[in-house]
């Protein structure tokens, strides 16, 4: 059974304008030890996904699913205060921007005790040497002198070290880190990676990794789901994905990368942008966009169509002829 | 000093174009207080670059943060003067104009800046933003400058129904098309670009990035493309220029950085940008350490306390930025860099 175990999921949010589905029937299972790697662009639903899987949907916001349950759990039927048990504990989570994410009037090391303290029931000289030792493993030098800083006096990295301590402060079962290396140097991106992988692996964490940067994913990635607009588009091993994307959307964004484009003067571009509110279109939400869009396309909703290799949410898939597909 | 050999440009098609943009030896040093007792301190943000710029052509900046990147931009655009230096366009000195001449010469070089969504002003429409410029610096009359405004717009692919249209009413990559418009407005010869796409998905960031070229060729515009992101450099860039705590560390034509790095500081950057294709991928050379603080730089190479080659005399001896098969690198052991 899968530590992570999402089936059917769907937020909604109402407004004046109508409800809104940032994300729309979503299949999510991560099993433990895994790196599971969620790519699209913004507003394709990535955030609202984790979100919800914390809990942390603000108010006019609905969470609906057909199975949401981590490790045996089921986490709708839990009560506010047994969820916050698991919140921060079992599940945590990485933000994007540490210097946000991090409370400026509070040092580090209160931030990193303060969830010790509830959840671990540490307190005194044990609460300061387990800060200091949690200090060490992410990196940070001379993590005695650290614990008085404040977020300002650090740079990014550090602050994002910092967040990450305090996301495995109680050795999670499942990490999701959002982002966690959009606002940083390449060089700096690179040993937060590094970290959160040896991290994975010396703990058998499950990592939810959501991106927009296809590089990291691909180098880091067992396993990737590819959203548009709400949805699921595609789903595949890491590897078979980048070599042999099925869902035009999938092979478009990556034809875009200029890594892929060497020795070309102009780079292959998506048309359009992902829909928004008011204007998801007919049939398949990509349409307006896709090249290979068919008179089906845009009549009507294609599901999710399995593969020798994964799912892809097209009635036309790339290799169309290699899976057999409906032509 | 450092000068600038015309040898190591290797593009022979851009011998022809003319120099638009010339930098001297350029230095920015800013004073700053340490506290009450402790005096000043000085922070070399700039210290020592030299380049040409080509009519056409595009010199990209690539560093971490806090190498000198944006103030090379604030300096470049006259923003701020250099504490010492040259700065030339067309051959005309920047230091030692009046303020009427270098309102002048700021016409020729213009910017567009990281976050479309901060650098709009909300309250204005597309067309007040385009026009502004020209009400500024041109005394063209109101419906000569919405004509204007609207040609700008057809040229970087906006609809001219959008122009009574608010930033908020555009989605990321449009609003970088209404930025490059802006910039364009006065027709200037070098557009400073600061990391223009980083803030972009990566499909927009391909049509943002074809509509870049596109202007420059039609328009033969210098670009000084300032970016961390290695692949899009390696897509739009003629030549590199990698910068360490305010100085150049490598400095050559794209083709050269890129297949061949000579400097450890190159090489590092390069490996850790991360590869979709798995054969592409550099072997793991885990960066070591942060930046230091550019308030106390490390004796001698700046960069050796994070070089995985460093030596003894790397601690000691300050690297000077010298010719090494066709590029301009700052290392002691740039030869046996292969």
């Amino acid at each position: 059974m899968p530590l992570l175990d999402i089936q059917n999921l769907s937020v909604e949010f109402t407004t004046r304008a109508g409800t809104f589905r940032a994300v729309d029937g979503i299949d999510l299972a991560v099993d433990e030890g895994e790196v599971v790697g969620i790519v699209g662009e913004s507003g394709s639903g990535k955030s609202v996904t984790s979100l919800a899987v914390m809990g942390l949907i603000p108010s006019p916001g609905r969470v609906v699913a057909d199975r949401l349950s981590f490790a045996g759990r089921d986490l709708r039927a839990l009560s506010a205060s047994q969820r916050r048990k698991i919140t921060g504990k079992d599940v945590a989570m990485v933000f994007q921007e540490p210097m946000t994410s991090l409370n400026p009037c509070f040092t580090v090391g209160f931030q990193i005790m303060e969830t010790l303290k509830v959840h671990e029931g540490l307190s005194g000289k044990a609460l300061k040497r387990r800060t200091i030792e949690l200090l060490e493993q992410v990196g940070i030098p001379a993590p005695e002198s650290r614990l008085s800083a404040f977020p300002h006096q650090l740079s990014g990295g550090m602050n994002q070290r910092v967040m990450i301590a305090i996301a495995i402060a109680c050795n999670p079962r499942l990490l999701i880190a959002d982002e966690p290396t959009t606002a940083l140097d390449v060089t700096i991106q690179k040993q937060i990676i590094d970290l959160l992988v040896q991290l994975q692996k010396d703990r058998g964490m499950a990592l939810i990794l959501i991106t927009h940067d296809m590089g990291v994913v691909a180098e880091t990635a067992h396993r990737v789901i590819v959203m548009y607009a709400g949805q699921k588009v595609e789903e595949r091993r890491a590897r078979d994905l980048f070599e042999r994307p099925q869902h035009p959307y999938t092979g478009a964004l990556l034809d875009a990368l200029p890594e892929r484009a060497l020795g070309k003067r102009r780079l292959p571009t998506i048309p359009g942008v992902v829909p928004g509110i008011g204007d998801r279109p007919r049939g398949c939400l990509f349409n307006p966009r896709c090249r290979f869009a068919r008179q089906d396309c845009l009549d009507l909703r294609p599901p999710l169509f399995p593969d020798p290799e994964g799912q892809a949410r097209c009635y036309y898939p790339l290799g169309g002829d290699m899976w057999g597909a409906p032509e | 000093m450092i000068h600038m050999d015309s040898k190591i440009e290797t593009t022979p098609a851009a011998e022809s174009a003319p120099v638009v943009l010339e930098a001297n030896d350029l230095r920015k040093h800013y004073s700053v207080k340490r506290g009450m007792f402790k005096g000043h301190a000085t922070v070399r943000a700039l210290d020592g670059v030299s380049f040409q710029l080509q009519a056409g052509r595009t010199l990209a900046v690539v560093g971490e943060s806090g190498c000198g990147k944006s103030t090379l931009a604030r300096s470049v655009t006259m923003i701020e003067p250099p504490t010492s230096g040259h700065l030339l366009y067309d051959g005309r000195d920047v230091v030692g104009r009046s303020a009427a001449e270098l309102k002048e010469l700021r016409r020729t070089v213009q910017m567009v800046f990281q976050n479309p969504y901060g650098s709009l002003n909300p309250r204005k429409t597309v067309g007040a933003i385009l026009a502004e410029p020209l009400v500024v610096n041109t005394d063209l009359p109101k419906a000569e400058r919405r004509q204007r405004a609207l040609a700008m717009m057809a040229k970087v692919g906006l609809r001219a129904d959008q122009i009574d249209r608010y930033p908020h009413m555009f989605s990321g990559g449009q609003r970088q098309r209404i930025a490059i418009a802006r910039a364009l407005m006065l027709n200037p010869r070098v557009v400073v670009a600061d990391e223009p796409v980083s803030a972009l998905d990566v499909s927009i960031q391909a049509q943002v990035l074809n509509l870049m070229m596109d202007l420059q060729e039609e328009l033969k515009l210098a670009y000084l493309f300032i970016s961390h992101d290695l692949s899009v450099v390696r897509h739009i860039a003629d030549d590199v220029m990698v910068m360490y705590l305010g100085r150049p560390v490598e400095h050559g034509s794209k083709d050269v950085l890129f297949s061949r790095p000579r400097h450890p500081y190159t090489r590092i950057l390069l490996a850790a940008t991360p590869r979709v294709n798995p054969e592409l991928r550099a072997e793991r050379v885990v960066p070591k350490g942060e930046l230091p603080s550019p308030l106390n730089p490390p004796p001698g190479c700046p960069f050796h306390r994070r070089c995985p080659h460093a030596r003894e005399n790397c601690a000691v001896d300050v690297p000077a930025l010298r010719e090494v098969d066709q590029r301009l690198v700052a290392c002691h052991y740039a030869e046996e860099m292969v």
